[in-house]
Formats: C-alpha cells, sequence, structure tokens
C-alpha cells in the first residue's frame, strides 16, 4: 500500500524537478535576453566608419578605432610580460618544487592573488608603476598592472596542463640520459603546450574586458590617436564604453551598445578558441 | 651542464617570487599609505562617523555608508545567486540527462566570461527600466539592479563549483540513498547536498569575495552617492565605485582626499583576503573526504 507520505514524497519530487528546469531555463534565458537587448540597441551603428572613426562630440561620428588600437597594443605588452613569467613560474611549481615547503607557500599565496578585487591591482599598478616607477598612465604601465592580474591564470593553466604529462615520458627521457631542464623543455612542455595555450587564451579574454584597474592607474577616456609607443597614453574599448554608457544622450547609448557587440563578439571568439583548443589537447593526451 | 641547469632553476624561482612580491606591494602600498591616512583622520571616525564626504568642502571620513553600500549590493546578488546557483546545479547533478548538462553547463559558462562593463550597460539600460515597470518609486540609479545583474554574473561559479562538489560523491551514496526507496528530492538534499557541503561552501565563499570586489556594474548602474541605507531602491556608493571615482576625477595625488582611497582598498582587501583564505583552509580540509 501506498502510504500518504510516500506520494506526497513524489509530488515534492516532481514539483522541484520543474521548478528547477524553470531555474536553469531563466538562467540561460537572461542571457538571450541580454543579447537580444545590445543587438537590438547596437547594430544599426555597426558600419565600417565605426571601426574607422575617433572618438567624438557628435555620438553619430564617434568610432572605436583609438580604443581597438589601444586595446591590442595594451595586450600585446601585456602578452610579452606575462607569458614568460607564468608559465616558468607555473613548470616550477609543479614540475620542480611540487613539494617543498616554498612551493606551497606561493601556492596559498596564488590561489588568494587570484580573489583580488582587480580594482586593487590598480590601486598597486597606480602607485607602483605610474608614480614610483614614474611611468605615468602610460600603455606599459597598464600592461604591467594587467600582467601581474592575469599572472595567477597562466600559472594555474600551466600547472594542470603539466600534472596531465604521464610521468612514463619523463621516465623514458631520464632513461636515455637527459637531464632535468632537458627533460623539461624538450618532452614535458611540448606535451603540456595545448593545455597551457587553452589557459593563455583564457588569460587574454579576461584582460581584453578588464575596466576597473585601467581607469584607476589614469588610462584616458576620450583619446584622439593611436598609441604609437609603450610610453604613450591610451584608452581601450572597456573604456570607451564605460564613457558612453554613463552619457545621458540616446545617441552615445547607442554606441555604448555598438561597442558591446564589437566586445563580446572578441570575448566569444577567444573562448570559442579556447574551448577548440582544449579538446583538441586532449584528444592528443589520450592517445 | 650543471650550472646551466641551476641557473635556470633559479630564474624559475624569480618568476614564481613575482606573485609573493605582488601580494607583498599590495599589502606594503595599502598598509603604508593608510597609515599616513590615519595620521590624519581618527580611526574611530572612520568606523563610526555615518557620512563619507571627502570631496566636500566640510570633510567627514566614515567608511559606513560605503560599507553599507557593498554589503547591500553583495547581499542582493548572493540571495539572488546562491538559491539559484545551487538548485541549478542539484538540478544538472540529479535530474538532467547527462546530454542536456554537457549543452548547459558551457552555456552558462558564457555568463561568467562576459566583461562586467557590459553587464554594467544592461544593468543601467534593461534591468532598471524592467524593475521601474513593476516598483515605480525606484530610483533610477538603485542598488536592487545592479545587485541582481551581478547575482547573475556569479550563478556560473556556484553552480559549477557546487556541481563539480556534487559529481565527487561517491555513487555508493546516492544508490544507497535510492535503494532505501528514497525519491531524487530526498536524494539530492538529504544525501548528497550534505555531502558536498564543503564544497559547496566553497563556491558561496568565493561568490561573495567576488560581488563584494567588482566594480564596474555599480559604478554604471548604482550610482556614485555614498548613503547609509538599506534600501535597495535608493542610490548608494560601494568602496570600488569610489576608488574608481576618485582615481578618474582631477584630486590632487598627495592629497588627504586621494588617501582615503587607500583606506577604503584596505577595507576592501581585508574582507576578501579573509574569505579567500577561508575558502582555501576549507577546501584543503575537507577535500579528500571521499577518496
Amino acid at each position: 500500500m501506498k502510504s500518504y507520505s510516500y506520494t506526497r514524497a513524489k509530488l515534492t519530487d516532481k514539483v522541484f524537478k520543474y521548478i528547477a528546469l524553470s531555474f536553469t531555463v531563466f538562467a540561460l534565458g537572461v542571457l538571450v535576453v541580454l543579447l537580444i537587448d545590445i543587438f537590438s540597441k547596437g547594430i544599426a551603428r555597426i558600419n565600417w566608419d565605426f571601426f574607422r572613426n575617433l572618438p567624438s562630440r557628435h555620438a553619430e561620428k564617434s568610432g572605436i578605432m583609438t580604443a581597438l588600437a589601444g586595446m591590442l597594443s595594451l595586450l600585446f605588452f601585456t602578452v610579452i610580460i606575462a607569458l614568460p613569467i607564468g608559465i616558468l613560474a607555473g613548470i616550477y611549481l609543479q614540475e620542480y618544487g611540487k613539494k617543498n615547503r616554498l612551493a606551497k607557500f606561493i601556492e596559498i599565496n596564488i590561489s588568494n592573488l587570484a580573489g583580488v578585487p582587480s580594482v586593487i591591482y590598480g590601486i598597486l599598478g597606480l602607485t607602483l608603476f605610474v608614480r614610483i616607477l614614474k611611468l605615468g598612465n602610460s600603455l606599459i604601465a597598464g600592461a604591467l598592472t594587467l600582467s601581474l592580474l592575469i599572472l595567477p591564470i597562466i600559472i594555474v593553466a600551466t600547472r594542470e596542463a603539466i600534472r596531465a604529462v604521464p610521468d612514463s615520458l619523463r621516465e623514458a627521457s631520464y632513461g636515455v640520459g637527459a637531464t632535468k631542464w632537458q627533460t623539461t623543455s624538450k618532452v614535458v612542455f611540448p606535451f603540456a603546450l595545448g593545455g597551457i595555450l587553452t589557459g593563455i587564451i583564457l588569460a587574454v579574454s579576461r584582460a581584453i574586458g578588464e575596466t576597473a584597474p585601467l581607469l584607476v592607474i589614469g588610462a584616458l577616456v576620450y583619446v584622439p590617436f593611436i598609441p604609437e609607443g609603450p610610453k604613450d597614453q591610451f584608452t581601450t574599448l572597456p573604456i570607451q564604453i564605460f564613457n558612453w554608457t554613463s552619457r545621458p544622450q540616446a545617441a552615445f547609448i547607442v554606441n555604448a551598445a555598438a561597442g558591446i557587440i564589437v566586445l563580446l563578439l572578441i570575448t566569444f571568439l577567444l573562448n570559442g578558441l579556447a574551448i577548440y583548443t582544449r579538446n583538441k589537447w586532449y584528444k592528443k593526451i589520450r592517445y | 651542464m650543471r650550472r646551466k641547469e641551476k641557473l635556470i632553476e633559479a630564474v624559475m624561482i624569480c618568476c614564481s617570487f613575482v606573485t609573493v612580491l605582488t601580494t607583498a606591494g599590495i599589502i606594503l602600498i595599502l598598509t603604508v599609505e593608510t597609515v599616513k591616512f590615519f595620521s590624519e583622520v581618527s580611526f574611530i571616525d572612520f568606523v563610526t562617523d555615518t557620512q563619507w564626504t571627502p570631496l566636500f568642502t566640510e570633510k567627514h571620513f566614515g567608511i559606513l555608508p560605503l560599507l553599507s553600500g557593498t554589503l547591500l549590493t553583495t547581499t542582493i546578488a548572493i540571495l539572488f545567486a546562491v538559491p539559484l546557483g545551487l538548485i541549478i546545479a542539484v538540478y544538472l547533478n540529479e535530474y538532467a540527462s547527462p546530454l542536456f548538462t554537457a549543452f548547459v553547463k558551457p552555456v552558462l559558462e558564457v555568463l561568467a566570461a562576459i566583461p562586467t562593463v557590459v553587464y554594467g550597460f544592461f544593468a543601467l539600460q534593461f534591468v532598471t527600466p524592467l524593475l521601474q515597470k513593476i516598483i515605480p518609486d525606484l530610483n533610477g540609479f538603485n542598488a536592487l539592479s545592479p545587485g541582481l545583474v551581478m547575482g547573475v554574473m556569479i550563478i556560473p561559479y556556484i553552480t559549477s563549483l557546487s556541481e563539480d562538489s556534487l559529481r565527487a560523491v561517491p555513487r555508493s551514496l546516492r544508490e544507497a540513498s535510492y535503494g532505501m526507496g528514497a525519491t531524487k528530492f530526498q536524494t539530492a538534499f538529504r544525501v548528497m547536498v550534505p555531502a558536498a557541503s564543503s564544497g559547496i561552501i566553497v563556491s558561496v565563499i568565493l561568490a561573495v569575495s567576488r560581488a563584494l570586489g567588482e566594480t564596474m556594474i555599480v559604478a554604471i548602474a548604482a550610482g556614485q552617492e555614498p548613503k547609509l541605507t538599506f534600501n535597495p531602491k535608493e542610490s548608494v556608493e560601494t568602496i570600488t565605485t569610489y576608488i574608481v571615482q576618485v582615481s578618474m576625477g582631477d584630486v590632487p595625488q598627495d592629497s588627504l582626499e586621494f588617501k582615503t582611497i587607500f583606506a577604503a582598498g584596505l577595507s576592501l582587501f581585508v574582507f576578501t583576503f579573509i574569505l579567500n583564505n577561508l575558502s582555501f583552509w576549507i577546501r584543503s580540509r575537507f577535500q579528500n573526504k571521499y577518496t
């Protein structure tokens, strides 16, 4: 005989199932609504001139050329600085210092850094790079700040990729008389490269969206020229979007939405690329 | 050969130390400037004064309004995101087909990849006008809208981490529960969620830390008025927004006004530092519960 409490438990189960499903659909729905809202607001402004024009007081004549150029130069320097440091640190922590106390301490420290709000990195960059090292609100100061910000991401990704390398490969390398560094650089690193690459792409995607630390170090909201060297002032696409969003005129809101479409396309492209490299790498390491 | 090996290892240690220097740099800079700040402003005023007006002629340096703004937006985000994120995690783990989960998880993670300035725009231009139709006396800048949007942003963190820890619970526990005749709902909430509780708690702590430090969403949509209020309909200012506001303005960099960002920054850093360490401690203490 089915008891009352049994049928009630069954009912709760069913009700919960549909509530939970509707929550899941809701979360996905928010994403869809966000995309539709932004596309419908901004798509009309997307044309060749929008990419080619300088920022302007007139919304219709405003473009994102300097913001895009600033963003690309900023990323270029950021990657050049953060990549070697992050990869070498990750290799050391995973391959060399796995068990010693220093590595343990650094590991706790990195997990802490990953949780520090990005605006705090801005304060660090402002004091250390802009004021003490007197770099001013330049591209290079911004790149150094962003480098410190994405360093934990690159290190963690490098470690995870190296962890996936089977020990048999290392032993084979040692067996033929290779040294530790030869084994690391010629056997372990090439094998882990796909995983490391995935992490780097995700770190770059993170750096692209950063706004707050750059505002704190003094990146300008209005830059009518393309930066030509590391000491030049700069602006980036998210900063340009922030600037347009905070204006009262409706025409600038359209510009902001159009800028967001470009920013989102770049972000999604990078994330897709990261998923693609990861899948390709997974297939390779499971041969 | 041997010397080259040693040299390379030394270079790698130096690279690893960049991260330690970063932490040291952050703590040093925040503390030194905050000490200078407190040589001019009393600490008692800082924690008890209910007004924060460093940029006005009549200056008050009470952190409480910024703190209340930060806590208010964070609380709204967490109240929204934790039940939603956790229920989605339970659904994906217990009810949904593997195919559905394989589709939903990466799509949800897109939410975490969207730059925050985009969410700020969405909060100000879409969510606030929408909410104003339901709550007519809602201020154009308010704590509710960015709080909710911040919640949407952190749902994937909670869902992803919680689902991972639910998945790590051994099959035998779930099967034992089914064997006793329990429904999926009973199995999920009386067996699985308690068994995965340490991972779920970690996900919530990390989400809180993330919400406390979030800057652009609140800078765009919450207004920039430091107000000691817990009314979500009013405009507020968070610690993060204040830091951005001052560094963007033309405040002279050696003035007392400018030093306020370090005191505010240190307050924020202390909160997130405690939360991050707490989550690290829980994770390392309980992660091997079932292995």
